[in-house]
Order: C-alpha cells, then structure tokens, then sequence
C-alpha cells in the first residue's frame, strides 16, 4: 500500500474511533444498558440501526460505549508500558555494563511467556475486571519498550551530535533527556501505535472469556461472547462489534505504517 | 562451537529456572487458597488446617518451591488438587487436541504466507501487490476469536460443512478428529499467516536486490529461477526467526480459540484449573508453555547459526 495512503486511511479510521468515543461521551440512540425485553433480537431497522441484542438493547449504542472501554484500557496500558519501559530501556543503554545485561535478560525472561496466556493467568486469580486486565496487559508492554527504546538509543548513542553534547560536559541524564531521547521520539512514537492495537486486540479478548470488562459496561469482546450463544437466531449481532476491533487496529495499525515511512525516508525505497 | 554451545545451554536452563521462579512468585502473591476453595466458606478451621497439611500447603513458600522443582526435574508434574490425579495425566490427555491444533496452524500459515510474501515481492507496487498486502493488514486487524465466530456462522451455521464446536476424540479416528480441528487451525493461521506474508515480502525484496541476484539474472537465468533458487532460499532465513516467536502467540491464541470452538485442549484446562484454584495445574501448565516457547526459540537461533554462518562467526 502507499505509504502516503496508508497514513491517510489510518488516520480516518482512528478519527472516526475517536469522534465515535467522545459523541457516545454526550449522546448515543437508546441508553446502552437500557433492556428491552419486548424487542429483543431486533433485525437491523430504522429504530435500532444495528438491531437489538437478547436483553433487547442497543447493538449500536453498546458499540459506540463500548469505545471508551476498548481506548481507555489500552490506552491506560500503554502507558503503564511506555512510562516504565523508556526509562528502563535508556537507563540500560546508557548505563551499559551490569544494569544493562539485567534488565535486557529480565526482558528475554518476559517474552518467554506467551502475554495472553499469563495475562489470562493474572486476571482470573487477582479477579476479573477492566483495571486488572488494564494492568495485565500493561505489565506486557513494559519490556517491549525498553527494547525498543534501548535498541533506538543504542544507535544514535555514537553520533556525532550526542559525543560532542558529551564533550560538552553535560551528565548523561541531560544527554538522554535533551538529545536521544527526542532523536528517537519517532520510533517510539511508531512503537506506540502498535501496542496500543495490540492492546485493544487483547483486551477484546480478555473481555471475550469473561475476564476483561465486566457487565453491564458494554465491551466489544463481551458482545461477541453474548451474540455466540444466539448465533443461529441472530447471526449478524456476531458481526458488528468485531468490525469495531477491527476498524479500530487496522486504522492504528496503518497510522503506525505510515507514520514509520513518514519519519524514515530511507524505508520507502525498500516498499 | 561446543564451549559456545554449552553456554548456550546452561543460559537456557538459567531462563527457564528463573521462568519457574516468577509464575512461583505470581501465584503466592495473588489472593488464592485453594484449600479454602475446595471446601468452600463454612469449613471448619481444622478441616482447613488438615486438607492444607495434605495439599503440603502448610510447608514455608521456599520449601515448596525447591520440592515443585525438584520433582519438576525428574518428571513428576505433581497431584492435581481438585482431580487427585497425576497432573501429568490432565495435561497428556490435552495436549493431544492443543498440539495438533497448533501444528496444524502453523503449517497453514506458513504454506499460505510465503507463496503470497514471495507473490507479492516479485510483483512489487502491482496492483496484485498492493491487493495482497491491503489483505494483510485487515487479517493482522482481526481478533482470531472473532474470525472464529465468523467461521462457525459461515462454515458450521450456514453451510453446514464442519462442526460449530467440539472435539470428535481420537478414537473416532484421525479423519475425524482433524475435521472437528481444521476451522479453529484457520482462525488460528490466517492473523498469524497475515503477519507472515508481511515478513516474508519484506525479506525477499531485500535479497532481491543483493549482487548474487544481479548475478544469476546477468548470467542468463530467468526472473523466476532466479527468484525461487536464489532469493527466496536466503530471504526464509529471517522468516524462520519470526515463525519460532509465532509458536508463542500460537500458544497464548489456542487458549482463547480453545474457547471459542469447545475443544477440550491445554487452554480449557487451564481455565478450569484457575477456577477451581488447582494452582499445581495452573503453575505447571505456565512453565511447561513458558519452557517450550524458550527451546523452539533457542532451536530456531541454533538452526539459524547452521543455515547463515555468518552468524555464528562473531560470537565465537
């Protein structure tokens, strides 16, 4: 795809998220936990645009609450991912030596796990919910980060501008803050965004076993669990809120793309 | 090569000790007695104090630690709380339904991923090109679960082809059982084959343009010998690397996917063990995942070493 297109399409995508999360903030159709019993299981029409689930609410308005669950979470963990993983991963490329090699291995370490699954794990023994499944999958992007963020510093670490701001005199503190660490703002930038997908993706399916958000707050992942179990009377309740997951990682997904071809020009000639 | 190797091995060991540690730690600090669970609120305290001294919970953390471990090493997985059966047996009857699943997923995403990665290079800004990747990036955008759910509705609902959920067993036959196995292996491949054919794509374009590629074109090869003998051979080196960090996402994703289709493999164990604090099952399921993602990923680096020797060369 262009890399100019994709940033286009990306950023519509997740402006249409956003404008639907901050409208739904002041109004939706029908009040989203409102039950209707009389029309449940409505077929898509011009009074529930999207039909009605079992209790007979909304399917649109839980899709268009159900953003602020989907973004607040994700959102929450990636910067529980960022605002730990930075510091560590420029902490261990400027420090070198010992704090260096711990904190890369205790990376290594978490990636043997696969995140799902312990994230899994954390959320049923600690209790079920949006704050510990926040904290489950932030927990994740911690190494994440400060892989990245290392690997970045590293390479910008032995330039001429960061050795002579050295020269200088200024501590490494002030060389990281001042002079990496704004070098690389882009690559992380870039790293943001895909977290932030895979954030929104894991959450979906925390919530889809029940261990995410917990009901009545509409969630997209609890939707499709609720529309499997009505799938021969009401097969399109299935399709709906897993058009809004993938809406919404296909637009960061291709903001992030765009975003990378856009700060390195160099990778286009590679595309 | 066999000092390198040695060191190799013992970090690995290192790393799944200290894998064992953290799931160890996780599961004391997290609030859960399982004694308590199992005889429910209105137990009587000495009942309590009796089960947990059977359970061996009334032993100090350390102590139970050095004992799960040392048993871990010689093979016994230790006694299901809930069950009073060999975890081993639990989790053997599961693996059978969780393995091939697994397997079956990554065949697929990989003999779907690399024709359409080697595809898409060679037509590289073609409408076929641009076609394929767009593909990519609506499959990597999809949650498998909910690929799952489509399928069911599609396959299962609709046209009546495979079952909606459910694990035929073994004993019905291989056929069978890879049937009840083939629409939760697709929704398992397809995100992952997604990612893969962005890879692979990626890594070929980059092989294409090396000098031994100008080289076969210049001594009279076609584009397309030269493509499959020469390029793609050395672009699926960095490919293999990525399909060893699949096997992890394959791992965590058959968990969810397990739910969605019924199967009764790892993933529903893992579940039913959770709620029922069987936390010997839930420690030792996480360390056995944790310990295969790190061999299949030390597997793939050695293979890597053997297939690029220029690898190997700075680390010795």
């Amino acid at each position: 795809m262009k890399p100019k297109l994709s940033l286009y399409i990306g950023v519509g995508l997740v402006g249409l998220i956003v404008a639907t999360a901050l409208l739904a903030l002041f109004w939706t159709p029908y009040p989203p936990t409102k039950i209707d019993i009389l029309h449940r299981l409505a077929r898509p029409s011009a009074a529930h645009w999207l039909g009605t689930d079992p209790f007979g609410r909304d399917v649109l308005s839980m899709i268009m609450v159900g953003t602020h669950t989907s973004l607040l979470v994700s959102l929450l963990a990636v910067s529980i991912g960022a605002g730990i993983g930075i510091p560590l991963g420029a902490l261990a490329s400027s420090c070198g030596g010992w704090v260096d090699a711990l904190v890369m291995r205790m990376a290594d370490l978490a990636f043997a796990f696969p995140a799902l699954l312990t994230a899994v794990m954390i959320t049923a023994l600690a209790g079920p919910g949006a704050t510990n499944a926040m904290l489950a999958i932030g927990l994740f992007n911690i190494p994440v980060f400060a892989r990245v963020t290392r690997g970045a510093a590293l390479s910008v670490q032995e330039r001429d501008f960061v050795v002579a701001a050295r020269a200088t005199g200024r501590g490494a503190f002030g060389v990281m803050a001042r002079h990496v660490l704004p070098n690389i703002s882009g690559i992380l930038l870039v790293q943001i965004t895909i977290q932030f997908a895979l954030g929104i993706l894991a959450e979906a399916g925390l919530s889809y076993v029940g261990l995410g958000t917990q009901p009545p707050q509409p969630s997209w992942g609890r939707m499709l669990n609720d529309a499997q179990t009505f799938i021969f009377r009401a097969p399109m309740l299935a399709v709906f809120p897993g058009l809004a997951i993938t809406v919404a990682v296909l637009g960061l997904n291709l903001l992030g793309d765009g975003l990378r071809d856009r700060l390195d020009p160099r990778l286009m000639a590679r595309r | 090569m066999n000092l390198f190797l040695f060191r190799r091995v013992l970090g690995l060991l290192a790393t799944v000790l200290a894998a064992s540690l953290v799931v160890f730690i996780v599961l004391e600090v997290l609030p859960s007695d399982p004694a308590a669970l199992m005889l429910g609120t209105d137990a009587r305290p000495d009942t309590l104090a009796a089960l947990r001294r059977e359970l061996g919970l009334d032993q100090p953390s350390w102590w139970r630690f050095v004992t799960w471990i040392g048993n871990l090493l010689r093979g016994d997985l230790g006694i299901s709380y809930t069950y009073r059966v060999p975890v081993s047996e639990l989790i053997g009857a599961r693996v059978e339904v969780t393995l091939p699943l697994a397997m079956m997923a990554i065949g697929l995403s990989t003999s779907i991923a690399i024709p359409i990665g080697v595809f898409s290079a060679s037509r590289r800004g073609a409408a076929s090109d641009t076609a394929m990747m767009a593909g990519a990036q609506l499959g990597i955008a999809m949650p498998n679960f909910w690929l799952g759910i489509l399928f069911i509705l599609v396959f299962a609902v609709w046209l009546g082809w495979f079952p909606a959920g459910g694990f035929a067993g073994w004993d019905k036959g291989v056929g069978a059982a890879l049937h009840s196995l083939v629409l939760p292996a697709f929704a398992l491949a397809l995100p992952q084959a997604a990612i893969l054919s962005r890879v692979t794509r990626a890594s070929v374009l980059e092989t294409l343009g090396q000098d031994y590629v100008r080289t076969a074109r210049a001594k009279g090869l076609t584009a397309t010998v030269a493509l499959w003998r020469h390029a793609v051979p050395n672009a699926l080196i960095p490919v293999a690397t990525i399909l060893g960090l699949q096997f992890s996402f394959l791992l965590a994703g058959t968990v969810i996917i397990e739910n969605v289709f019924t199967l009764p493999g790892l993933g529903r164990l893992m579940f039913q063990s959770i709620a029922q604090r069987d936390l010997i099952v839930v420690q030792d399921l996480v360390v056995l995942m944790a310990t295969s993602v790190i061999v299949i990923n030390f597997v793939v680096d050695m293979i890597y070493r053997l297939l690029d020797p220029r690898i190997g060369a700075g680390a010795q």
